[in-house]
């Protein structure tokens, strides 16, 4: 994505799911001057392991100083800039629109046709379209929406992964603190 | 063995080595200052306000390379230690704080004295925790002195509830190896990057080190010496590199920046090669950072990453410690001599001698100057000093030579006013074999005075030279230079800081002429305990030379020589 934007670049960080994780990255972005686009997380297979993919405008910052400074945070696993490699990116976005006339009603079938975009929800009054794609599509899709009368509008923030054998992965387990008897094992050792 | 959350907390200290700790007590930290009667291993010094907590602890880590600990209770207690937090963040100083919380049930409801404190602290700690659960607390204590030390170190926030040092469990001390996932500190540089560096090394003509704190902490002194003089490559030294190398080596030119020796920021800016080893290019130590060092190559090491090419673009930028680093790249560095970049820098160096106050003086009032050398003579150059901020600060940094590590204790990232005394009575804690002098202006003197109290009942035995010049001396100079003479809240009417001294309980002296110095050092010596020397010097007076905020390195405001005027 954003190749056509070459000052947005795409951080993806696994961090560890503890309470508090989301305020750590977000203080460290404030703090740090540096600039978000967006941010999105959410849980992945592993149950200790959330994912964060953050979309920055490095007009002012270095990348790789974000991702050190984000490497920094006790909880953060693993961090990497995935632009300049092959990644898949999809933002998704709930818009709704005007369809309280003929024309309208039409005019956005019309445009949802040429996208990756469905309607999901239609009434006399209202339209809701969903789309899921790249994030530019997103932007053209609502800038084609909104002559129609977009009255209200919510996305994700983009997520991202990287292609074939790029994998960002971790083995972590945490320490189970409830165990009290002498078995050391969990401590590694 | 079934323990409370808070017996937990105290054989975890116990088992991280820790002899004493600094705080004060409150609702919310109660059960473990409770807990605490248990363990009399364990010193607690009780301070005046949770701030001197935060510097004592502080003090005692850079005076010794250990964990300081310090403890204070929820809300305000907890706050008061910020700006201790804030110091040693910057300063890269291992302190783990314990605080008390507002019991589980109530956090969230605005509870008497409830403080967010991990929200609060996030910004000025390494990392923090809110313990939620008294399984974790034991781990989590460990996690934290480990953390707090290794690396980068820095300061580690535990916030208590009370409930949870009431409760009890079963307690199993975590045994075995700390895991972190998402924590893995350098260690050792690449091949690459050491062969890189050489090659750079054994071609610069007029190359430099630069040696920040970073060359303390990791015990890279020896190496950093072995460096230097094999290949004859200057050192220069950042202000809490003072230390790292002996400051009478013949290859030591001193302090670098704002306040430094001019021959050093010469040289920084004539230099083909900046060897920066521990140090963050620092806005003080670079000035204008479009003009700096435009001819040198740069190799910078550092044990965080996110320092590399932060400031300064490097050619060569190794995330590692630096006794190894330096150790890695040694073996291939070529003897060298550099005969006429030494000689270049000699040049320099004369000419600041013939401007140095220091032998230029001819009032016949008390300059800081003369105050701060004679301190060093008299002290035979082996005292802990520990300095506040401003004027004096600068001044200790260029009159009073150290030759061993962790001898100068400074506020220098935050400079916090206020840092000095308390810190002073840390490390006393920490090196008790040690004369530890505080080195404190009028101005900064006043904002922790309260632990006067604390080391007259603890009887520890810090000196403190108060250099009363009666001005927050340093905001002086800067409106004498860039705002026209304009001394607005800068003139103090100060306290008589003898009778002050006195009320405490402590032994004191007025000196207001040079030839009282020496009398006054051997008067505080001889007393075993808290002595405060008021010296009285003179009100206006500058710190030569100055790089002016954003000005290039080597666009410094000199003293005149003899019969010269200000340009
Ligand atoms: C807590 C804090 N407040 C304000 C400052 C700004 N400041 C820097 S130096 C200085 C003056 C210090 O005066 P004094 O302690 O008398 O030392 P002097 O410069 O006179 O030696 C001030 C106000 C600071 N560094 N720290
Ligand atoms: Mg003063």
């Amino acid at each position: 994505m954003n190749n056509n934007n070459p000052s947005k670049q795409v951080v993806v960080a696994l961090v560890e799911n503890k309470p508090g994780v989301l305020n750590r990255v977000a203080s460290l972005f404030r703090r740090r001057n540096y600039n978000v686009d967006s941010l999105t997380v959410g849980r992945t297979h592993k149950r200790h392991v959330s994912r964060m993919t953050i979309v920055v405008d490095v007009a002012r910052t270095d990348v790789r100083q974000i991702v050190a400074n984000l490497y920094k945070l006790v909880n953060v696993i693993d961090v990497k800039a995935l632009t300049g490699e092959p990644h898949v990116s999809r933002d998704l976005a709930l818009i709704k629109v005007r369809t309280d006339d003929v024309e309208s009603r039409n005019a956005v079938t019309e445009v949802c046709d040429r996208y990756p975009a469905r309607i999901v929800d239609i009434g006399t009054k209202y339209a809701i379209v969903e789309i899921t794609a790249q994030e530019d599509l997103v932007e053209h899709l609502i800038d084609e929406l909104r002559p129609i009368g977009i009255v209200e509008l919510v996305r994700t923030g983009v997520v991202a992964m990287g292609r074939g054998v790029r994998i960002l992965d971790t083995d972590y387990e945490p320490v189970n603190h409830h165990q009290t008897t002498g078995d050391l094992e969990r401590y590694g050792v | 063995m079934l323990l409370s959350g808070s017996e937990i907390v105290m054989e975890c200290l116990l088992r991280e080595g820790v002899d004493v700790i600094f705080g004060y007590p409150g609702g919310a930290i109660l059960p473990t200052y409770d807990a605490m009667t248990k363990y009399p291993q364990i010193h607690h010094v009780l301070v005046r306000h949770e701030q001197g907590a935060s510097h004592m602890a502080d003090g005692y880590a850079r005076a010794t390379g250990r964990v300081g600990v310090c403890i204070a209770t929820s809300g305000p207690g907890a706050t008061n230690l910020v700006t201790g937090l804030a110091t040693a963040m910057m300063d890269s100083v291992p302190i783990v704080a314990i605080t008390g919380q507002v019991p589980r049930a109530a956090i969230g409801t605005d509870a008497f004295q409830e403080t967010d404190v991990t929200g609060v602290t996030i910004p000025v700690t390494k990392h923090n925790y809110l313990i939620s659960d008294i399984h974790e607390l034991a781990y989590c204590i460990k996690e934290a002195f480990y953390i707090a030390r290794t690396g980068r170190p820095g300061p580690v926030l535990i916030d208590i509830p009370k409930d949870v040092q009431n409760e009890k469990i079963e307690f199993v001390y975590p045994e075995g190896e700390i895991r972190l996932p998402g924590y893995r500190p350098p260690t050792a540089a690449n091949e690459s990057d050491v062969f890189a560096a050489r090659e750079l090394i054994n071609k610069a003509q007029r190359p430099i080190i630069l040696a920040g704190h970073g060359i303390i902490m990791s015990g890279a002194v020896q190496e950093l010496r072995e460096l230097s003089e094999r290949a004859q490559i200057p050192v220069s030294l950042t202000l809490l590199g003072k230390g790292a190398m002996p400051e009478d080596h013949p290859l030591c030119i001193g302090m670098m920046g704002m306040h430094g020796n001019a021959a050093s920021n010469h040289a920084i800016q004539e230099s083909d090669l900046i060897i920066a080893l521990g140090m963050r290019f620092d806005d003080r130590v670079t000035g204008n950072l479009k003009t700096y060092a435009p001819h040198a190559k740069k190799i910078h090491v550092d044990i965080d990453p996110s320092e590399l090419n932060k400031n300064v673009k490097v050619d060569v930028g190794i995330a590692g410690d630096l006794r190894t680093v330096i150790a890695q790249i040694l073996p291939g560095v070529e003897g060298n001599t550099h005969p006429d970049w030494l000689n270049r820098i000699r040049d320099w160096q004369e000419d600041s001698s013939e401007r140095d106050i220091l032998y230029n003086y001819e009032g016949n009032t008390l300059i800081a100057a003369q105050v701060i050398n004679d301190l060093w003579k008299y002290t035979n150059g082996e005292a802990i000093t520990v300095t506040d901020v401003g004027q004096h600060q600068m001044i200790e940094a260029q009159y009073y030579p150290h030759r061993r590590p962790a001898t100068l204790l400074t506020s220098g990232g935050l400079g916090t006013m206020g840092f000095g005394f308390p810190a002073a009575i840390g490390a006393k804690f920490g090196r008790p074999d040690e004369p530890v002098w505080a080195i404190v202006g009028d101005g900064g003197f006043q904002m922790t005075m309260c632990e006067m109290a604390t080391a007259v009942q603890e009887n520890v035995d810090v000196k403190i030279a108060i250099i009363n010049n009666g001005f927050l001396g340093m905001v002086r100079q800067w409106q004498e230079f860039f705002y026209e003479e304009r001394y607005h809240a800068t003139p103090m009417v100060n306290p008589d800081f003898c009778k002050l001294a006195e009320a405490f309980g402590m032994p004191s002296m007025r000196v207001t002429s040079r030839d009282q110095i020496q009398g006054a050092v051997e008067f505080a010596n001889s007393h075993k305990g808290p002595v405060l020397i008021e010296f009285v010097v003179e009100k206006e007076e500058i710190v030569y030379p100055m790089v002016p905020a954003g000005a290039d390195l080597d666009k410094m405001i000199r003293r005149p020589k003899k019969g010269e005027k200000q340009s």
